[in-house]
């Protein structure tokens, strides 16, 4: 293993899935202390959006806006100065099903904002119109380690700048003939601040490095991350589990392994980092 | 403003366009200033318009190792891949620095999406996918990036950045991190993008499909000209000066205004320009080239012109190259790249193919004419959906520090 290329600290974290509507609640069942909402929510209405654009977002708009706001009101940051990095496994399949759909019975039906939503940018597109952020940002993916590659590209840029950065990461379920191809199921989303020094919001910090060699499988702490394994971004769950339990990995290794591709890993490690008196845990 | 960054040698570079495989062929599409665009004939009802499609790609199979990726933009991908030695430049590389040490950074806006728009038009009973054309692995946007390393065997990190048209400008920034922290000593950056049903019909849906060959930064310019490519490049720290042009510098923002129309006072281009001079630690009174973003749609046009006209100094030699190779969406960042390689290898200061009376907008930067002149610094500018923009800058390798 290479020494560490650097240190993030994580100063916001949110979550959305259907049962475990935003971080309170999922942070409480990753620790074993509470259940999932027996009665599935809804997807999430943004207050970023207005009324109507909120009911003609995409689904993958609705999550990526939802858990972008709530982890950076939790890090007391400003949205619109914070570099976006964005990533999603498949997009939205709903959209590109509507897209594929239309193109195979009437193709000069395609409607105009439907296309523009078909970008793999929508949600940048519509988190930096919303919050009037001309910062930098981007939209990644990687397949089943998108969410490990976004990772990356946000403690990348973090150390690189020495900036802080948000991580916003979703995916939604496979619709229509795309279920052929596709085994997303349910909705999942998460947003972490990323920031390169501690503050009296950071909540975990993590000495990270990439290694040779594929990574284990991730292990999920509770029965509650393994019934959203199905879904694209699953990934995320091993280092959010990590960071609901004060940063600590469930395996006792020590690290938390995230695969980036058939080869190569990115190792995350507990730092430690000094606790403000105003630190909320 | 962001600091200076140390520059980074372009060890090889190479796109594949409607112009011809390979680097020689653009260029002499750019010299002679003859237009690769033809009467669109793409798909089962093709839209009065014209493209730049790259000849030939349906008789080119994958070879049988690699026949489970089979799609168009695989095939695109795998021919760009052989044009100039690019191949044998990568596995230089990985012998060098070791097959982990080599990242792969690919843009591309639609991927493989046009193997499932075929899928989709030929859905068997059950209403699922045909048993022919069901690999998960060529359904996805990552499909791209996830073949090259397959096919070159590369063991780094492997990612795509899908930001519509800015996204192979954006590899070239996403790769520049990682080699500025150490992680890898050499990247592979690039876009392929092929002719679909998705952006022929979609960009027709948002009124911007040209019925006749793009012309851009006409007065009575039309709209778009949509083509394929592929590009790459290989990037690697440079030690010092050489004879290979370098990347000096990248800027990227967002518009925060519309998701398909660029801000009208172009302030995220202009922001993104500002951090790429800053990185390039230059200021742009030395720039002696832009290729400009140049769809030939009224808005991007008209908004591009403006900042060209606030920011360079008159004697800048600035032109779309649409007209030669369409717009190639998320490939346009790196064939646009390779276009500003080009001019500072040779001099060549290219032409504005097809456009024949300039806007009024336009200032003394934006030219209909070629000339031969010398090019030390030339900017690329690259602007997408969802306002995001990504300018670029490169040298000929022995450009002098900040000034």
């Amino acid at each position: 293993m290479s020494p560490p290329a650097g240190t993030f600290f994580i100063d916001g974290v949110a979550f959305w899935a259907p049962t475990l509507p935003g971080w309170p609640l999922a942070r409480s069942v990753f620790r074993g202390e509470a259940e999932p909402l027996a009665v599935a929510a809804k997807r999430p209405a943004p207050e970023l959006l207005a009324a109507a654009e909120r009911r003609r977002a995409p689904d993958t708009v609705a999550l990526a806006l939802e858990v972008a706001a709530a982890a950076v009101r939790e890090a007391g940051r400003n949205a619109d100065t914070l570099p976006s990095i964005f990533t999603s496994s498949n997009g939205d399949l709903g959209v590109n099903d509507y897209m594929c759909s239309t193109l195979a019975t009437q193709p000069t039906a395609i409607s105009p904002t439907k296309f523009h939503n078909s970008v793999h940018n929508a949600a940048a597109g519509y988190w930096t119109m919303a919050t009037h952020c001309r910062e930098a940002s981007t939209a990644l993916s990687a397949f089943d380690a998108s969410f490990a590659a976004g990772l990356l590209e946000a403690a990348v840029q973090c150390q690189a700048d020495a900036r802080a950065v948000l991580l916003v990461a979703f995916d939604v379920e496979a619709v229509g003939a795309l279920r052929s191809v596709a085994a997303s199921q349910g909705l999942l989303a998460c947003a972490l601040v990323l920031a390169p020094s501690a503050s009296d919001r950071t909540i975990a910090a993590f000495e990270w490095s990439l290694a040779a060699g594929p990574a284990e499988a991730p292990a999920y702490r509770s029965a509650a991350a393994r019934t959203l394994a199905g879904n694209a971004m699953a990934d995320a769950l091993p280092l959010l589990e990590a960071i609901a339990v004060d940063g600590i990995p469930h395996d006792g290794a020590g690290a938390l392994a995230l695969r980036l591709s058939r080869s190569l890993a990115m190792v995350l490690k507990p730092a430690s980092f000094a606790t403000a008196a105003g630190a909320r845990r | 403003m962001p600091p200076p960054i140390a520059p980074l040698r372009i060890s090889a570079y190479t796109a594949t366009t409607a112009a011809g495989t390979g680097k020689g062929a653009l260029l002499d599409a750019l010299r002679t200033g003859r237009s690769a665009l033809t009467p669109n004939d793409f798909g089962p009802s093709p839209l009065p318009t014209w493209i730049g499609r790259v000849a030939g790609l349906e008789a080119m199979p994958l070879p049988q190792a690699l026949a489970a990726w089979e799609c168009r933009n695989h095939r695109l991908a795998w021919l760009g891949l052989a044009g100039d030695g690019f191949i044998d430049a990568v596995l230089a590389a990985r012998e060098r620095h070791g097959a982990a040490r080599v990242a792969l950074v690919l843009g591309t806006s639609t991927s493989s999406i046009g193997a499932t728009e075929d899928a989709y038009r030929a859905l068997d009973a059950a209403g699922e996918f045909p048993a022919d054309n069901r690999n998960p692995l060529v359904h996805t946007p990552h499909s791209l990036a996830n073949f090259v390393h397959h096919a070159l065997h590369l063991a780094g990190p492997c990612v795509t950045v899908s930001t519509a048209c800015s996204s192979s400008a954006k590899v070239f920034a996403t790769a520049e991190r990682l080699l500025r922290l150490g992680l890898v000593d050499a990247a592979v950056v690039g876009g392929v993008d092929t002719l679909c049903g998705s952006v022929l019909f979609g960009f027709n849906a948002l009124q911007l499909v040209s019925p006749e060959p793009c012309r851009p930064f006409d007065a009575r310019r039309s709209g778009i000209s949509i083509g394929e490519a592929a590009g790459f490049a290989l990037l690697e720290r440079a030690g010092g000066a050489d004879a290979a042009p370098q990347l000096l510098g990248y800027g990227e923002s967002s518009d925060a205004h519309h998701m398909s129309t660029p801000h009208p006072e172009g302030l995220g281009a202009e922001r993104a320009l500002d951090d790429a001079l800053a990185r390039a630690g230059i200021d742009a009174r030395r720039v002696d080239h832009v290729n400009l973003h140049g769809t030939a749609s009224a808005k991007n046009d008209e908004v591009e012109a403006a900042l060209l006209a606030r920011r360079f100094p008159a004697r800048t030699h600035a032109v779309s190259t649409k007209g030669v190779t369409g717009h190639t969406l998320g490939a346009a960042g790196i064939v646009e790249a390779v276009a500003c390689l080009l001019a500072i290898e040779t001099g060549w200061l290219p032409a504005m193919v097809n456009s024949r009376t300039l806007d009024a907008a336009c200032g003394p930067q934006i030219r209909l004419d070629g000339e031969q002149g010398e090019v030390r610094i030339a900017v690329s500018n690259s602007f997408g959906f969802g306002g995001n923009n990504c300018v670029l800058v490169f040298g000929d390798g022995a450009v002098e520090g900040p000034t």
